[in-house]
């Protein structure tokens, strides 16, 4: 027999009983008293590492849309404040033009009112001077009229120096 | 990775072969030179003989030889037909340490060859007698079994109470931080990807037989005490693993395991037919493969080293130690990278042969591993 000639492919009874009582007590005790705490340790470990993990990359995404947010917030802020500048620029061009109307209307109406008081006045002075003419005329026709009796010549110069009076006036 | 462990262990393999085309005429010629002058080298005591050397450093011994003429003496447990009898190996040794006969309590016994056999007045071999006495010793190598299983226990008792001090979340120090990449490594390239989504529940056992392995194809190394001894290269050990995974493979397997083995879904009845026997013969070749394949690179590795060294006797000159020494040195370097390797390999087929007993098999004609699959 081949088992025979070579010794060391020959199991002796002996040691295998040993060898597998021995691995079996090994293998019980073992696992009751490092697998088991070890495995456990290192899972939960890795546990808390992948829980750590997925926590900073739900606080990362939070912070983006977080940021995200703020930016829609400052482009509408920015949008608002253009909306509002430009709101507030018509309204004073509106103002201005609408200031510049009235003046323009007040000062057509000033204007018009003055043109009118000055026609009135300019009347009421044409009138007065077309009165006190008149008024002349009819006292230095008078004066003629009595100096004619008196005196030709005298009459004559006395109507030039009326007529040079009259100048003066 | 994968690429670069195969193409490594390929070479590994080529240079073994090498090394054992190129030693075994050597040790072949001394066999034949041995035989033919067996009955005169006998006589001469003390004559150097190389087979029986290595031998006797390979195979178990009843008492632990220390240094020159000093050995740790062990007990010697018998079962015989007549009872249990105890005594210790320092009986069966005389002064020489040469095996001399001990007077038992039932029979007188002596060692052969490291096997304790039952001997007759005329100190010849009772074989008849000695088939009856069965020998539970604690022998060398089980008391290094033994040592080897303190050391772990000490090693991963520290370790676990460890994560305790330190608490869960911290990471590891000292002892705890060279170990646990170790056992990382067997769950996530060993148990994970080959035994499949119950893996968590393997993982003690897959752990104890990678690290029993490993501490004691490393203790197998060390020449001198508490290693000098062979127990991971002795067919007993790796019979005893061997059988373990067998009986835990065979337990798990589910009934798609079985139903894969005698009648194998998706096939014609005739190729049903043809394929359970093979499939059946599988079962079997499996473990036996796992204990051949670890006892003989163990062993293999310690017969080149030690026929090295002996080299230098055989030459009977010590200039041989020129050649003899590196060569050993080299061999020694590439047995410490065997010893982690074949540790692993064990495990990683162990695992592998879990992962097909319980893997379930969605689809009927679905022959495919799923060993990846999460």
């Amino acid at each position: 027999m081949l088992l025979e000639i070579n010794p060391l492919a020959l199991p002796d009874i002996g040691l295998l009983f040993w060898n597998t009582v021995a691995f079996i007590v090994l293998f019980f005790i073992l696992r009751a008293m490092a697998w088991k705490p070890i495995l456990k340790a290192i899972k939960s470990r890795e546990d808390g590492i992948d829980e750590a993990l997925s926590k900073a990359e739900k606080v990362k995404a939070e912070m983006a849309q977080l940021a995200n947010e703020n930016e829609a917030l400052l482009q509408k802020a920015r949008e608002e404040r253009a909306v509002l500048i430009k709101e507030a620029k018509e309204q004073s061009d509106k103002m201005v033009a609408d200031a510049k109307d009235k003046a323009k209307t007040e000062y057509d109406r000033i204007v018009a009112d003055a043109q009118i008081a000055i026609n009135q006045q300019k009347n009421a002075a044409l009138t007065d001077v077309k009165n006190q003419v008149g008024a002349l005329v009819i006292e230095i026709s008078e004066k003629i009229l009595r100096k004619e009796l008196s005196d030709k010549a005298e009459q004559e110069n006395y109507i030039k120096q009326l007529a040079e009076e009259v100048k003066l006036n | 990775m994968d690429m670069a462990f195969r193409s490594l262990k390929s070479l590994l393999v080529l240079s073994f072969s090498m090394l054992t085309m190129l030693f075994s005429n050597n040790l072949l010629a001394q066999d034949s030179t041995h035989n033919n002058t067996a009955h005169t080298q006998e006589t001469h005591e003390g004559e150097f003989n190389v087979t029986e050397t290595i031998l006797g450093h390979i195979q178990d011994d009843h008492s632990w030889h220390l240094w020159g003429h000093t050995s740790l003496p062990l007990p010697v447990i018998l079962y015989t037909d007549k009872g249990i009898e105890c005594f210790s190996s320092a009986n069966l040794m005389d002064e020489h340490h040469h095996p001399k006969a001990y007077q038992g309590k039932y029979y007188t016994y002596q060692t052969f060859k490291g096997k304790l056999k039952v001997v007759n007045t005329d100190s010849t071999i009772n074989t008849e007698l000695s088939s009856k006495v069965w020998d539970f010793s604690i022998t060398k190598n089980v008391a290094a079994l033994f040592i080897s299983m303190t050391i772990l226990i000490l090693v991963f008792v520290t370790v676990a109470k460890s994560y305790k001090k330190r608490g869960e979340k911290s990471a590891p120090k000292g002892l705890q931080s060279f170990i646990e990449p170790i056992i990382l490594f067997v769950r996530d390239e060993v148990a994970k990807p080959n035994i499949g989504h119950h893996y968590a529940k393997y993982m003690p056992f897959v752990l104890t037989i990678f690290f029993v392995i490993l501490i004691n194809n490393y203790l197998g190394m060390i020449p001198f005490f508490p290693g000098g001894t062979n127990v991971s290269g002795n067919i007993a050990f790796t019979l005893a693993l061997a059988i373990i995974v067998f009986l835990v493979v065979n337990l798990n397997g589910n009934k798609s395991y079985w139903e894969h083995i005698f009648w194998m879904p998706g096939m014609h009845w005739g190729m049903k037919l043809f394929l359970a026997p093979i499939e059946l013969i599988g079962v079997f070749a499996r473990p036996i493969s796992l204990m051949i394949r670890l006892f003989a690179n163990v062993t293999a590795g310690h017969i080149l080293v030690l026929s090295l060294i002996c080299l230098i006797f055989i030459f009977k000159t010590v200039f041989a130690s020129a050649i003899s020494v590196p060569f050993a040195v080299f061999i020694g370097l590439i047995e410490a990278l065997v010893a982690f390797l074949q540790a692993y390999i064990f495990t990683l087929l162990s695992s592998m042969y879990i992962g097909m007993a319980i893997e379930e098999h969605h689809t009927a004609g679905d022959h495919d591993p799923h060993y990846n699959e999460d």
